[in-house]
């Protein structure tokens, strides 16, 4: 049966998204449409999970299976089912607090195990939902509700973490960029294991000062400079620079990515799991019990 | 029992070797038709301390390790200490005499049966462990029982290295030739038959149970006294094509076994009570999306780290309180090993048809424990109900919207995995209309949220079918009715034998489904005006409290253990004869001079089965 030709516009459902006027996740979402229009991805054949945020609630106004899970915990969720069954592309999307605060251990430990899932960071170094309080991404010295003195802690430096964990594909994109983000988005959907994409999704009500004129002042594309995208020394280096100048597009890719796990498992080799045959035949079952006699 | 048994305990530090000796002992008793049931009680320690494993052998499956002991093996001097006093009269104490001596004369009618190792075993000196293997021989020549059957299990537990066979089938006929050469055999005859046995333990039971049952996903976090389940799912992973996790901590454990089920697999998870404490907000979760998942919660003395190594039954009110809020879940406590091999094919199958989160409540004494359990009764094929699930499709069904929650009288809807063309929707930890889109961001909206609520609890009304009723044991018209949860049913058994056979009119109701209760099948059987005693291993009364909770039955009487060593027979015989006698809590303890650790040789205390007797406790359930 030929599927007819996919276009952005299949993937927007009825219900409409209900962010803040000028959020920058609506940038993030129509550029998800655009990356599963050009890679001409099945609705039913996608699975998009997210935490809980304002930027989790993605998965209801994008036309594909969703997941909203619990804060935190979408990338074990998305692990779960991508195991489960292999054959769907699996988009995690959350946002700062739920994947650099709350979840930060899944985080680390989903590149480690290399699940093949693309993972969209809607990074806007503030707590919007709960309307407006520091994040592990906000910058020193920033005023929110809880820290009215400034703050007084690190930034989390989620590039300079994810080559550290072994992720094989890492990116950064600018909602304010959309164009930008598709290609960074398909790539990393493609990709034969875990993909980070970092993007700059302003809050414009609670983050006054990563605002999207902020960002455009800084950033400029790693596409337009000589950057060596399989050299992680020199992805090291843009991942760690921050200031006047703010690098956005693809940060690494590993030139000799390992196969994921979702491949090395070795219940995993045929078709997928939630298609293999449950049953276990009798001659087996006898061998298991003789295992105790 | 009148049926003829023996006990045998088998003491050493931690690396001596007891378990192995013991596996080998039952192993070759087994494979003459003699049944067992083992308990080893260890400290958490990887080398040195104490263990001490009692195994209970009878002809007729013992259904708890017993009351005494009536053959020590000890494998070092402290384990002589100890555990000789506690022999029984006929009893034997089989040591290495050329390291060993008893510190004190032994009880009488005991006999001391030193073993010369170095000469029964020359290479001892370089194998320690060899001592075990002389005393195990000796110890199949005391009981009677000829000696091949130890040496097939040699033959099978070193298949790939044929000298290490021999090596032991030297030693054991050693020690089996000496034993009949010097000491005088047990009184009592194990009957060899034709029946065959399988050993294991409660967590391998729980496993293999599982898989049987289509489990194809599982997932863990190594936790005492659960990590055995992980273990043998993963050594068996790539034979059974069952995809098998270990993963960073138990929050991560709970959502990725979620998220497997929630695509359709059986995915199933099994940890410890601190484990399963971090799991409980995903549960809820399960809950409102009305994903199947299995979680198994393998019991341990607590709170907090507790007791590691040590049972108890008293997560109770925290699987009762897994996450917030009011949704559907069930809860099943295993009541023997056995049992724990049937549970999870129960579990899984309500869990797909009633689309809910399943907790299995087991202990540290079921699932490090085992039993023998009879080949046949493992030989089943499990019915497999996964329930009103869409696996395969085109498009929507009769061409109308897919509603994934939808309202249905039953208040089960339709579940399509993912993947299906025609079947779109999200699950969500918000709550969700019958299509799934967020009721949780609107102004308000009662009317909808009552009726989602309404929906998922009403599966809760028809549920209770599908699930195992309590089952009373012993004559409908006894005075008094013995009433446990769980892990108890075997120990509570024996006692209402035992306290039958002394005089008093006993029976035994046992209650395995804890959510739901079965309220009419147990207010029929306690409303007769009996004495009510309830016998659970926690400080509070959990169960009693949840009893009374659901049908507003008290109790008359209460035995309870939380010394961290599972009920013996005695204990609960004990108990409630003081509860006949009318008081109201007793709380029992384990004090035999083999458990005390206030004095170094552990001798001090004369063993008289005393047990503590506090002031009776107000009740407060």
């Amino acid at each position: 049966m030929a599927s007819p030709v996919l276009v952005a516009k299949d993937y927007k459902p009825e219900v409409p998204s209900d962010w803040c006027p000028g959020c920058g996740d609506f940038g993030v979402l129509t550029a998800l449409f655009q990356a599963c229009a050009d890679l001409q991805i099945q609705p039913h054949d996608l699975l998009v999970v997210s935490g809980i945020g304002c930027s989790s609630n993605l998965p209801g106004f994008i036309r594909s299976y969703g997941v909203h899970s619990i804060h935190g915990r979408a990338l074990p969720f998305a692990t779960g089912s991508k195991l489960a069954n292999g054959a769907m592309t699996v988009v995690v999307t959350g946002g700062d607090g739920d994947g650099y605060g709350i979840g930060l251990n899944h985080f680390i430990q989903a590149m480690r195990r290399n699940i093949n899932v693309t993972y969209i960071v809607m990074n806007n170094e503030i707590y919007g939902l709960t309307t407006g309080q520091v994040s592990p991404t906000s910058e020193p010295g920033m005023k929110t509700k809880t820290t009215p003195l400034g703050n007084l802690e690190g930034m989390l430096n989620p590039l300079a973490l994810a080559l550290a964990s072994g992720c094989g594909y890492i990116a950064r994109g600018f909602s304010g960029q959309p164009k930008h983000l598709v290609q960074l988005y398909k790539d990393g959907i493609q990709h034969p294991g875990f993909a980070l994409i970092d993007v700059f999704s302003p809050c414009v009500t609670f983050n006054k000062h990563n605002s999207y004129t902020w960002f455009r002042e800084r950033v400029y594309k790693l596409e337009e400079e000589d950057h060596e995208v399989g050299n992680f020394h020199a992805a090291m280096d843009k991942a760690l620079e921050w200031g006047d100048r703010i690098p956005i597009g693809l940060v690494y890719r590993n030139p000799k990515p390992p196969p994921p796990l979702d491949v090395t498992d070795p219940a995993l080799t045929g078709e997928p799991l939630v298609h293999q045959s449950y049953e276990i035949d009798g001659d087996t079952r006898r061998e298991l019990i003789q295992e105790f006699a | 029992m009148s049926e003829p048994e023996v006990i045998v305990g088998i003491g050493g530090a931690a690396g001596d070797g007891t378990a192995s000796a013991g596996n080998t002992l039952v192993l070759s008793l087994a494979r003459q038709g003699i049944a067992s049931y083992s308990y080893n009680a260890y400290q958490s320690v990887i080398r040195g301390g104490h263990s001490w494993l009692r195994i209970r052998f009878s002809a007729k499956k013992p259904l708890n390790h017993g009351d005494q002991v009536n053959a020590l093996i000890a494998l070092n001097q402290d384990s002589l200490d100890r555990h000789l006093q506690e022999l029984q009269p006929g009893g034997i104490a089989l040591y290495n005499g050329a390291k060993l001596a008893p510190s004190y004369d032994p009880p009488s009618k005991v006999q001391l049966c030193p073993l010369p190792i170095p000469d029964l075993a020359p290479d001892s000196t370089r194998l320690p462990v060899m001592q075990n293997t002389v005393a195990v021989g000796a110890l199949t020549q005391l009981m009677g029982l000829s000696s091949g059957r130890l040496e097939s299990v040699f033959e099978a537990t070193f298949a790939k290295k044929p000298q290490v066979v021999q090596q032991n089938v030297k030693a054991a006929r050693a020690g089996y030739e000496y034993a009949s050469k010097n000491f005088n055999p047990l009184k009592t005859r194990l009957t060899p038959n034709d029946q065959t046995w399988a050993q294991a333990s409660g967590n391998h039971l729980l496993a293999m149970g599982a898989a049987l049952a289509g489990c194809k996903f599982y997932v863990a976090y190594p936790m005492s006294p659960a990590t055995h389940v992980l273990e043998w799912f993963a050594s068996h992973a790539q034979r059974l094509g069952i995809c098998v996790r270990q993963v960073e901590d138990e929050i991560s454990v709970v959502n990725m076994c979620i998220g497997a089920n929630h695509m359709g697999v059986r995915g199933m998870c099994a940890t410890s009570g601190g484990g399963f404490a971090l799991m409980t907000e995903a549960i809820g979760m399960a809950g409102i999306m009305e994903t199947p998942a299995v979680i198994i919660n393998v019991m341990r003395a607590g709170p907090s780290t507790g007791v590691p190594t040590k049972t108890e039954q008293a997560d109770l009110n925290q699987a009762f309180g897994a996450s917030q809020g009011d949704f559907p879940r069930v809860v099943l406590a295993p009541t023997s090993m056995s049992d724990c091999f049937v549970t999870p094919s129960q579990a899984f199958n309500v869990a797909d048809r009633f689309q809910l989160p399943v907790i299995i409540l087991a202990d540290l004494l079921l699932c490090e424990g085992s039993e023998t359990v009879a080949t046949e009764v493992l030989d089943v094929e499990f019915p497999i109900d996964r329930g009103e699930l869409i696996t395969k499709a085109d498009g929507p069904p009769d061409g109308e919207p897919y509603l994934r929650y939808k309202n249905t009288p039953s208040g089960i809807s339709t579940r399509a995995i993912p993947g299906l063309p025609g079947h779109l929707y999200v699950a969500a930890s918000d709550e969700h209309d019958e299509d799934g889109v967020l009721l949780s961001d609107v102004y308000t909206d009662p009317i909808r949220r009552k009726k989602m609520v309404d929906k998922r609890v009403r599966k809760m009304s028809t549920i209770l079918k599908h699930l195992p009723a309590p089952v009373l044991e012993g004559p409908a018209d006894a005075e008094t009715t013995l009433l446990g949860w769980g892990s108890t049913w075997g120990v509570i058994k024996e006692a209402a034998e035992q306290l039958n056979a002394a005089g008093d009119s006993v029976n035994h109701l046992h209650v395995k489904t804890l959510i739901p209760l079965h309220i009419d099948e147990i207010t029929a059987t306690l409303n007769r005006g009996q004495r009510i005693v309830i016998i659970e291993n926690n400080q509070s009364g959990q169960f009693a409290r949840h009893l009374r909770a659901e049908t507003g039955i008290v109790a008359h009487g209460h035995v309870r253990k939380y010394d961290g060593e599972p009920f013996e027979p005695k204990h609960i015989v004990a108990g409630v004869k003081d509860v006949i006698g009318g008081q109201e809590v007793v709380e029992v303890i384990s004090t035999e001079p083999g458990w005390r650790t206030d004095h170094p040789t552990g001798t001090s205390g004369a063993w008289d089965g005393l047990k503590a007797k506090k002031p009776s406790v107000p009740a407060k359930d």
